[in-house]
């Protein structure tokens, strides 16, 4: 290995090690588990302490929370929005719906799997999932991003054909 | 030589002492609302990730010079600020500079963000020009008010006269009250935060800033926190015998606003310009009416 990596590896290492730490999420709920959000953030459960705070817009956020069932007009929002954010960013789908549909399984109206259309770095099962739950989902994430194994934008860069097929598909 | 070494590392003392004094309001806060809060350096962590992203996304040469230029004014406010002992630039009429000086940033800021072509960034602009309107009305009568009292505009001699306790403080506190609160409104805390309110305007002017321009702003707005208050502690609070009183003094002016602001909704602005028109300036007047009669 060269003197190059060597310090590049270290640098990036660094900079993950620190990152973690700082992870803004985007205010943008698209579904019920939304409402786990304010007890996640408030007095009791304080996702402050991790430095994980709500941001309002997508330019200056770092993870998208997909919470629940997506429907086909808000995947067209949740693709630009993510499309919006700059990267690195993560995602997080919340909840059965975002894995396999949960209730919704047969609806015309709403898509069965998140991660057909956007790379998921962390999901949340059951249905609601708890503000514990969620804390949980954010200290793995965190963990993820500390091994350098949450790439799931880099996954979007590269697979790009992929993914913009599958949006096709069901966008038209 | 000593000077200029001070002048130089004065610029980053400002950016770390705000740095310091970003996180404790924010731990603050967070005790206020009987949570545990980030940990001290959370501002810090925020800076390091929002300079390291990979991307950044321009709307033309002038939303990229925008942070720039605001960056660039508080630099330059930062070096007329006096420290405990040493005077850094001081031509002729510094307060008077000063208070012109202190509005560059946010000119900046307009004709960054103005063109992002964003309606939430034109509306924040429009709030933070108006309500600059509002704060630096009684701010400049206060301001004058020691000018007459003082008969100098050199902040240093401003802050040697009150030496020994003989703070503006106490001897003219209508004055002190009402260059608090216009120093409060020009920190942006409730219930003037119009400018940067998420649930109104998407934080204003920086809607469409991300990434390394972002980073940016943020060091430029722990810089502007340590200027007002350096400010609010030269002009009212006697300066400081050495820089860790100053720091504390600093402090002090940060916990009372943070008191205040943690328990205050939000004006709207043309109540906000209003409130400023009438209070503060009431007390300015009286202020400036006093010393006048007094000599």
């Amino acid at each position: 290995m060269e003197m190059q990596d060597v310090i590049e590896e270290g640098y990036v290492g660094i900079l993950e090690d620190l990152r973690k730490r700082s992870l803004w999420m985007l205010h943008y709920c698209t579904a019920c588990g939304a409402i786990e959000l304010p007890p996640t953030i408030t007095s009791r459960f304080d996702a402050e302490r991790f430095g994980i705070a709500p941001f309002v817009t997508s330019r200056q956020s770092d993870i998208l929370l997909v919470t629940g069932y997506i429907n086909i007009k808000t995947l067209r929002r949740i693709v630009t929005v993510y499309e919006q954010m700059l990267p690195p960013k993560y995602v997080i789908g919340f909840g059965s719906c975002t894995i396999n549909g949960g209730i919704y399984w047969d609806s015309y109206a709403v898509v069965k799997r998140l991660d057909l259309y956007l790379p998921v770095d962390v999901y949340i099962a059951g249905c609601m999932p708890t503000p514990m739950a969620v804390i949980e989902g954010f200290r793995s994430l965190m963990k993820l991003i500390d091994e350098g194994k949450a790439n799931g934008w880099k996954k979007y860069i590269e697979d790009n054909a992929y993914y913009k097929e599958n949006q096709r598909k069901v966008l038209g | 030589m000593v000077e200029k070494i001070v002048l130089v590392l004065t610029p980053v003392l400002a950016f770390f002492v705000g740095i310091f004094l970003v996180g404790f309001k924010r731990k603050m806060v967070a005790r206020i609302h009987r949570r545990y809060g980030p940990p001290l350096h959370q501002p810090l962590l925020d800076i390091i990730k929002l300079l390291a992203k990979k991307e950044n996304i321009s709307h033309g040469v002038m939303f990229d010079l925008g942070p720039v230029i605001a960056l660039g004014a508080s630099i330059l406010t930062v070096l007329f600020l006096p420290l405990p002992g040493f005077k850094l630039l001081t031509p002729y009429g510094d307060l008077i500079a000063f208070l012109y000086i202190m509005v560059i940033g946010s000119l900046g800021m307009a004709l960054g963000a103005g063109e992002s072509g964003n309606p939430n960034a034109s509306i924040g602009i429009a709030r933070a020009l108006t309500l600059m309107l509002g704060y630096d009305l009684p701010f400049i009568i206060a301001g004058n008010t020691l000018i007459l009292k003082y008969g100098t505009t050199s902040l240093f001699n401003l802050m040697n006269a009150q030496s020994n306790l003989h703070w503006n403080l106490f001897f003219l506190p209508l004055t002190a009250v009402a260059g608090f609160i216009a120093t409060y409104g020009a920190m942006g805390e409730h219930p003037f935060d119009v400018v940067v309110a998420p649930q109104e305007v998407a934080t204003g002017p920086m809607v469409e800033y991300g990434g390394k321009h972002l980073g940016m702003l943020m060091i430029d707005h722990a810089m502007h926190v340590y200027i007002e208050t350096a400010l609010f502690v030269t002009l009212f609070l006697g300066g400081a015998s050495n820089i860790w009183i100053f720091i504390l003094k600093q402090l002090g002016v940060v916990i009372v606003m943070t008191l205040v602001d943690t328990v205050l909704p939000r004006f709207r602005i043309e109540n906000a310009v209003r409130y400023f028109w009438r209070w503060p300036t009431i007390f300015a007047l009286l202020g400036l009416f006093i010393v006048y009669l007094g000599g």
